[in-house]
């Protein structure tokens, strides 16, 4: 058998294209076949059931009585409600979690398998490997978190009824537009939350082990959150990357301030592209020795 | 009285979120304009004289004099304890512009140090000073009263005038400024119209008017042009008690002591600083003074006097409006023709919007320069450490403006906007949780004023009939809409205000269509009878939301005080309540509610009991809400974020493009091509690898493999066979040569490693996917179309039967390595390398998979097999490459290397006989022998083996063993011996 003939010009086989190697839905169906993205998801269809369960067994008559204003307290009055009420609980913590999951276990976890080294030998050139992982870990935390917000969407609407938005200040929405916000929330919750993401995403070209990246990230944030409560550090705390991690809350006003919202998104973005960069960096640099 | 009992109001806790710290918002967007416009018009200077000043100001360094400056004469001689703060900036050959800052009632100079500080940086110097009867100044408190605290400003101005670091306009009149919040403010507009000198104003959460903020009743037709105007209080109004006690006991009580006071402490009348604190012999005191101690503390005796009166009264003398007025800038404003910006906040149920509108139309019929700034704050409410941060900007502003540079034709009208305020929300004050986020509106006027055009007014029907209320006997209970200093907190309990049952008439309008945004004070027409001819009423204008939620916009309430009523209820008298001046936004949905109410906890009310009769007007009342056009500032500041955030993506995109094209570029340049490639599959020439901690896995490497051959690595562990490997994979960077894989260089990412299968190290399958699933997504994962998998090929090889659709976990170690060799073939590739293949496997499997790979080699493909064991490369491959500490020690066939007819190891019976038997080795031709401690070992060069034999089998010697010694062990034993020795 001769092996001259199946080969092309730039010394690959016949058939090997290297932008169609790791394509996204294939990323995505090795994903799709871990029970971590299964299970997370399903964390994230079950999570605002439990929370629509504990506000039903707690009964509103304390909550009532509560006269600090905070989302809680209206978060029975309506599906939108109780929406904004779950992504509320679920911000500093949860969703973090999620993000970091995602982009932190990308590339570890390849090198904890030791699959990693085949892939590279594919040849799936470095830099694309990382592109369609990120993408991946974009598309996975996405989903979980409009999973999230479409399951408490639908399941607050069953409990609590599909009303207008009440905010904290009595102020209602219609429908339309408070899905309209609630599309903006889960926006900029999206970029801002790539901020861990993609610090994760950086820490995991680092580690061979997905729990260090995972967690490296998910610290690292904690220790900004524990920072921004000393108010001695002033407006250094700005530029935190937790900074604005609540300025979604903004759409719920009328007219909306966009100035931290505006400002959340840039500087996000500016840490992603940062963290990203230097995942890149390294990455290309790296010697792969999993 | 601003700032102390500002002081411990704090915000509503458990706000959903903290809200941006000063200035960081605007840091972020200039810092980042900042850097593009560098980046873009490099080279071209750009800095602005703007930029330069702040760069000057910014850098300077303070310091400060303390100084007890001697004023006033004869019995009201008081010393005042001053701190002035000097800039390095200012100095005799260029001075600078002064400013006085003047603190708020119950403070001290220490209060303003901040601000001081603040502006002293900017260049300014900068003077602070304890009025008389506060902090460590002597004398008594005379309420701003022109003879006394108006005359020691004057004497601080002299003493400004004085230094060769302050500019002066004149001899004997400095270029200064006075700015100060509350009393202060009140003694910055008294200054400028009592002092000439005084070049510009920044009064701040202050008066017009003591008689009408003590003693307001906002009923009769107001000057209708500007937004908040309230008609000035005439003959009577309703007293504002609770703050008046409370401003009264702050300066009521006497300084240090009691006894320090009657002994000669430094807060008592007449006395001086120094001396030992005597012993006060009581005998001594003259009771009277102690009474005037005790009741009036630091206040001058007729201020002391004119507060007890309204205290115990509840109504306006003259003798009481004497006070007052004097203390008012409202009879004065005439004179006072410098540039003034008022400031004055939308949660003050002390003094109003009403006072600064006051002040502005009064300042403005002078001709000079008046700006007003609305803000979130006020004696209610503390504003926000961002809020107060602008405003500390917005006055500095004013003074650069107006002081530093008067003389610039450049910077004529530069002192900002004339008008501002808080974007309007509907949110109730207090509830700053998710407040307007510090957006305010800026327009080009404030409406109404000299030469401007008049608020518009917008016109919401009101409905409710004739409502008959009742007035307690004795005032109580009382409604509590807003407490002094606490309007926040009553927005806090629930956000509703508590009305009594009957004491209140309601008018609401129908539910809006659209939001309407109030800023400033609406007015309404009502019909009032009352029995005595006389009434005390209380008007309210609510935001109702449409689930019944109701909230008083920052907790204001207009007080009115009725004379000449009509008793007939078929006639009843019509008067003009002017409501609260607010700030806020009534959402579509909510209606607009006004509530004239009989009581109010913050004020004197009538001990008879009465029933009045409130009714609208004609067909029905009507709310004329004032409205004022502006631009809101975060929407001008968004412009910049879009365009911001258009160069982040522009850059990113740029970015991507230069990643993209160099990428291009790079693979075209990808070194030349072999020409004998095809031949030689796979060639490593001089490669090293050294680390960076000078550990050298791989020193100077070169073999070569042909075509069809099944090429043997065999080393030592930690001879660096993986790490060639490794290198080849293009998975480690080698430091230097070059590694060809049919004549192209590998490396990382390189298109012919796709003509390369691999098992190195470990079987990198996914544990939780069945066999089957690994190496579908492995070839899923190439891209390469599914007919050139060969799948089913490779699943023979691996030849685990049923077991191929179980999960990888459950497998054991042959069966993940066969798997992992069955996923290497997958494609069938045309170098195959494979590290330690048959580890793990047991013996029937190593034979199978040997047969595997020799077959694969006889399709014209290449093998290159990893192991550390001599007969594992002896059975499997055809060439062998030798490696140990990372070089390599030998290179040929397994022929060459195991070597036919080399050496013969033979084991004696008799170590006695070993001389012997070299003897008759030695005896054949071309042998050598030599005794060693394993035997003898015999070069035989030529002579068959069994010749050998058979010469030491004749010549008697007992061989009890007789085996071929092979260099390649020789070689690798010694090197393994020496490692483990």
């Amino acid at each position: 058998m001769t092996v001259s003939g199946h080969v092309q010009p730039t010394g690959a086989v016949a058939g090997y294209r290297p932008e169609r190697t790791l394509r996204l839905s294939v990323e995505l169906r090795r994903q799709f076949k871990r029970r971590r993205t299964l299970g997370v998801l399903a964390l994230m269809v079950a999570l605002p059931l439990i929370l629509i369960g504990a506000l039903q067994l707690g009964g509103s008559e304390e909550a009532a009585e509560n006269s600090r204003i905070n989302l809680v307290d209206v978060a029975t009055a309506s599906g939108l409600n109780f929406t904004l009420f779950v992504l509320f609980a679920t911000t500093s913590f949860f969703l973090v979690v999620v993000y970091a999951l995602f982009f932190g276990d990308t590339v570890a976890v390849e090198a904890q398998w030791g699959s990693l080294r085949y892939a590279l030998a594919t040849p799936i050139p470095r830099a694309r490997l990382l592109r369609q992982k990120w993408y991946a870990a974009l598309v996975l935390s996405v989903g979980a978190l409009v999973t999230l917000v479409a399951v408490a969407l639908v399941a607050g609407g069953l409990a609590f009824g599909f009303g207008d938005l009440r905010t904290p200040v009595g102020l209602s929405l219609d429908q339309g537009e408070a899905l309209l916000r609630l599309a903006g929330m889960v926006g900029y919750l999206a970029v801002h939350l790539l901020v861990v993401g993609t610090l994760a995403f950086w820490l995991s070209t680092i580690t061979d082990a997905p729990l260090a990246a995972v967690g490296g990230a998910v610290f690292t944030m904690f220790v900004f959150a524990i920072l921004d409560q000393v108010e001695q550090l002033g407006s250094i705390r700005d530029w935190f990357p937790t900074a604005e991690e609540f300025a979604w809350t903004d759409l719920l006003q009328t007219p909306v301030d966009s100035g931290d919202l505006f400002r959340g998104v840039v500087q996000s973005l500016v840490y992603a592209a940062v963290f990203t960069a230097l995942g890149f960096r390294h990455f290309a640099r790296r010697d792969v020795t999993s | 009285m601003a700032r102390p009992l500002g002081a411990f109001v704090r915000p509503v806790p458990g706000s959903v979120r903290p809200r941006p710290r000063p200035g960081a918002r605007a840091t972020l967007a200039a810092l980042l304009t900042a850097l593009l416009t560098a980046v873009l018009v490099a080279g071209t200077p750009a800095a602005t004289p703007a930029a330069i000043a702040a760069e000057d100001g910014s850098g300077a360094a303070v310091a400060t004099e303390e100084a007890r400056v001697p004023s006033g004469s004869g019995a009201d001689a008081v010393e005042l304890d001053t701190t002035l703060f000097v800039p390095d900036s200012a100095t005799p050959a260029d001075p600078a512009p002064a400013v006085v800052l003047a603190h708020g009632f119950g403070g001290s100079k220490d209060s303003v140090a901040e601000d001081a500080r603040a502006l002293a940086t900017r260049g300014y110097v900068v003077l602070t000073y304890s009025a008389r009867g506060f902090g460590a100044s002597t004398g008594q408190i005379g309420l701003n009263d022109p003879r006394f605290e108006v005359a020691d400003l004057s004497t601080l101005l002299d003493r400004l005038a004085g230094r060769d670091d302050v500019l002066l306009d004149a001899p004997g009149d400095p270029r200064v400024g006075v700015a100060g919040g509350s009393y202060g403010g009140a003694l910055a507009l008294l200054g400028a119209a009592y002092d000439d000198r005084v070049d510009a104003i920044a009064p701040q959460i202050t008066w017009n008017s003591l008689t009408t903020a003590f003693f307001p009743s906002r009923v009769g037709d107001a000057e209708p042009t500007t937004v908040a105007a309230a008609p000035a209080t005439g003959e009577t109004g309703v007293f504002k008690q609770v703050w008046a006690g409370l401003f009264f006991s702050i300066g009521g009580a006497p300084t240090g002591g009691l006894l320090d006071a009657l002994g000669g402490g430094p807060g008592a009348p007449g006395g001086g600083p120094g001396g030992a604190a005597p012993a006060v012999d009581p005998a001594s005191l003259d009771p009277a003074t102690v009474e005037q101690l005790l009741t009036c503390g630091r206040f001058r005796p007729e201020v002391c006097a004119a507060y007890q009166d309204a205290a115990t009264t509840g109504t306006l003398t003259p003798e009481i409006a004497a006070v007052l007025d004097r203390s008012s800038p409202a009879g004065v404003l005439d004179r006072v023709d410098v540039p003034t910006l008022l400031v004055q906040g939308t949660q003050d149920s002390l003094f109003g919007l009403d006072q600064a509108d006051a002040n502005a139309r009064g300042i403005a019929a002078t001709g000079a320069p008046v700006a007003v700034v609305w803000y979130e704050g006020g004696h209610d409410a503390q504003a926000s450490a961002e809020t107060t941060e602008r405003l500390r900007e917005r006055v500095a502003g004013w003074f650069d403006r107006y002081l530093r540079d008067a003389g610039d034709p450049a910077r004529a009208g530069d002192g900002g906007p004339a008008f501002e305020f808080p974007a309007p929300t509907g949110v109730a004050s207090g509830l700053a949780v998710q407040g307007g986020g510090g957006r305010t509106v800026t327009a080009d006027a404030y409406p109404g004023l000299d030469g401007t055009a008049p608020a518009d007014r917008v016109a919401v029907p009101l409905t409710g009939g004739v409502q008959p209320v009742t007035a307690p006997a004795g005032g109580s209970p009382a409604a509590l809409t807003t407490y002094p200093g606490l309007g926040a907190l009553t927005a806090a309990l629930g956000g509703t205000t508590i009305e009594i049952p009957g004491q209140s008439a309601a008018f609401e309008s129908a539910p809006l269509d659209q939001a309407v945004e109030v800023v400033g004070a609406g007015t309404v027409d009502l019909a009032v009878t009352a029995p005595g001819g006389t009434a005390t009423l209380f008007a309210k204008l609510y935001d109702v939301g449409p689930d019944g939620v109701t909230t008083l916009p920052a907790g204001l309430v207009a007080p009115l005080a009725l004379t000449g009523l009509s008793a007939d209820p078929a006639a009843p008298t019509t008067v003009t309540v002017t409501l609260p001046g607010i700030v806020h936004r009534f959402e579509a949905g909510h209606t607009m509610r006004v509530v004239v109410s009989t009581t109010d906890q913050a004020f004197a009310l009538p001990a008879e009991p009465t029933v009045y009769g409130i009714a609208p007007v004609g067909d029905g009342a009507v709310l004329a809400a004032p409205q004022v056009p502006g631009e809101t500032s975060a929407t001008a500041g968004v412009a910049r974020w879009w365009v911001l955030l258009g160069v982040l993506v522009t850059l990113g995109l740029l970015g991507w493009l230069a990643a993209v094209l160099w990428g291009r570029r790079r693979r075209r340049v990808v070194s030349h091509v072999e020409p004998d490639g095809e031949d030689v599959p796979l060639r490593f020439t001089g490669i090293t690898k050294a680390y960076k901690d000078g550990f050298v896995a791989v020193r100077d490497l070169s073999f070569e493999v042909r075509r069809g051959q099944v090429l043997g690595l065999l080393g030592p562990n930690g001879a660096g066979k993986t790490t060639s490997l490794r290198m080849l994979m293009g998975l480690i960077r080698p430091t230097e040569g070059r590694i060809s894989i049919f004549g192209h260089a590998a490396g990382p990412g390189a298109p012919v490693l796709s003509r390369l299968g691999s098992f190195v190290e470990g079987t990198g399958l996914q544990p939780h996917l069945s066999g089957r699933d690994n190496l579908r997504l492995y070839w899923a994962a190439t891209g390469r179309p599914a007919e050139d998998a060969h799948m089913e090929e490779a699943i023979e090889v691996a030849g685990l039967g049923a077991a191929i659709d179980r999960p990888v976990r459950r497998y054991s170690q042959g069966m993940r390595q066969r798997v992992a060799i069955a996923q290497a073939m997958l494609g069938l590739p045309d170098l195959l390398v494979l590290d330690e293949p048959t580890n793990g496997l047991d013996p029937p499997q190593i034979h199978a998979m040997r047969e595997v790979l020799r077959s694969y080699a006889a399709t014209g493909r290449t093998v290159i097999v990893s192991s550390h064991l001599l007969s594992e490369i002896e059975q499997t491959c055809s060439h062998v490459v030798v490696m140990a500490k990372g070089q390599k020690i030998a290179q040929g066939t397994v022929e060459e290397i195991v070597g036919a007819g080399g050496a013969v190891l033979v084991g004696l019976a008799d170590g006695a006989d070993a001389d012997r038997a070299v003897a008759v080795l030695e005896g054949l031709p071309g042998v050598a022998a030599e005794r060693t401690d394993e035997g003898v070992v015999a070069e035989l060069d030529g002579t068959s083996r069994a010749r050998a034999l058979q010469a030491l089998v004749e010549a008697g010697v007992e061989v009890e063993a007789f085996t071929p010694r092979r260099r390649l062990e020789d070689a690798f034993l010694a090197l393994v011996g020496e490692e483990t020795r």
